[in-house]
């Protein structure tokens, strides 16, 4: 699944990253705390948080995430999605779903829980 | 203080850290690992070099007034290190085990303050080093080697 076809599926808005909307999706991580994103997600999955700070963005580029969905209609501040437009790729996303909406809508869509083993 | 290397260091990068300066950490590992990238090294080490730089880095601007980043590249290994003029670490032991936080609601509200940022440099790190001083401060050093994972 792709990313354009996730943010189609749960009605996404697109925050920036929009010429990265192709790249696959096949496991996504789920968490808003940060440490436990470090330790324990893999490179190339979607991120899902409720986090909208820059370190969750800094965070989402050292790990190397596909991208980044806010849930329950959170977003960033204007001025970090612009420095994000200025510096980086990565394709941010925020939709109304919950977080557990969420993760269920793409769970039933073949969209599978990042089980790396802890760094 | 820990005085030795196992390397001569041939790249130094060094990065001030101010007091609840928290965007630095995110920031040097940013900086760091794109360095990493251009000079061709394996990516699951960088991600593992990136993650301490930015627990470390983190954990100084939370915990002192303010510190120093120190990244040490040579071609055998790179060594993270972290120096802070903080309130020291008075139990290193306890400090190291998971889910053990000293950090204030607002950190926590950030994302942070889960006490997991010392295990999780263990983790990440071949080799770690803590020296801890109760009101002088805290020298770390990490250093993951490129042959041995």
């Amino acid at each position: 699944m792709t990313l354009r076809e996730i943010q189609a599926y749960i009605g996404a808005e697109i925050l920036c990253g929009e010429g990265q909307l192709d790249r696959e999706v096949h496991e996504a991580f789920a968490c808003d705390l940060i440490s436990e994103m470090l330790a324990s997600a893999s490179s190339h999955m979607l991120l899902i948080t409720s986090l909208t700070n820059a370190h969750v963005i800094h965070t989402a580029e050292v790990i190397d995430a596909l991208g980044v969905i806010f849930v329950g209609g959170r977003r960033p501040a204007e001025d970090v999605i612009e420095i994000v437009k200025k510096n980086s790729s990565i394709p941010l996303l925020t939709t109304k779903c919950q977080m557990f909406d969420c993760c269920g809508l793409l769970f039933a869509k073949g969209v599978q829980a990042d089980r790396k083993d802890p760094l | 203080m820990v005085d030795t290397f196992q390397f001569t260091p041939k790249i130094n990068l060094e990065f001030a850290i101010g007091e609840k300066d928290f965007f630095v950490a995110g920031e040097s590992a940013s900086r760091v690992k794109k360095t990493l990238q251009q000079l061709g090294m394996e990516q699951e080490a960088i991600k593992r070099i990136a993650v301490i730089i930015y627990e470390a880095a983190m954990n100084v601007a939370i915990h002192a007034s303010h510190g120093m980043l120190r990244v040490f590249i040579s071609p055998e290994a790179i060594t993270i290190e972290t120096e802070d003029a903080g309130e020291g670490i008075p139990d290193v032991d306890l400090a190291m085990r998971e889910g053990y936080s000293t950090a204030t609601h607002e950190i926590c509200e950030m994302g942070f303050g889960a006490g997991m940022g010392l295990p999780n440099i263990k983790h990440c790190a071949d080799d770690l080093k803590i020296e801890s001083k109760v009101g002088a401060g805290t020298l770390l050093q990490a250093t993951v080697y490129f042959t041995n994972r």
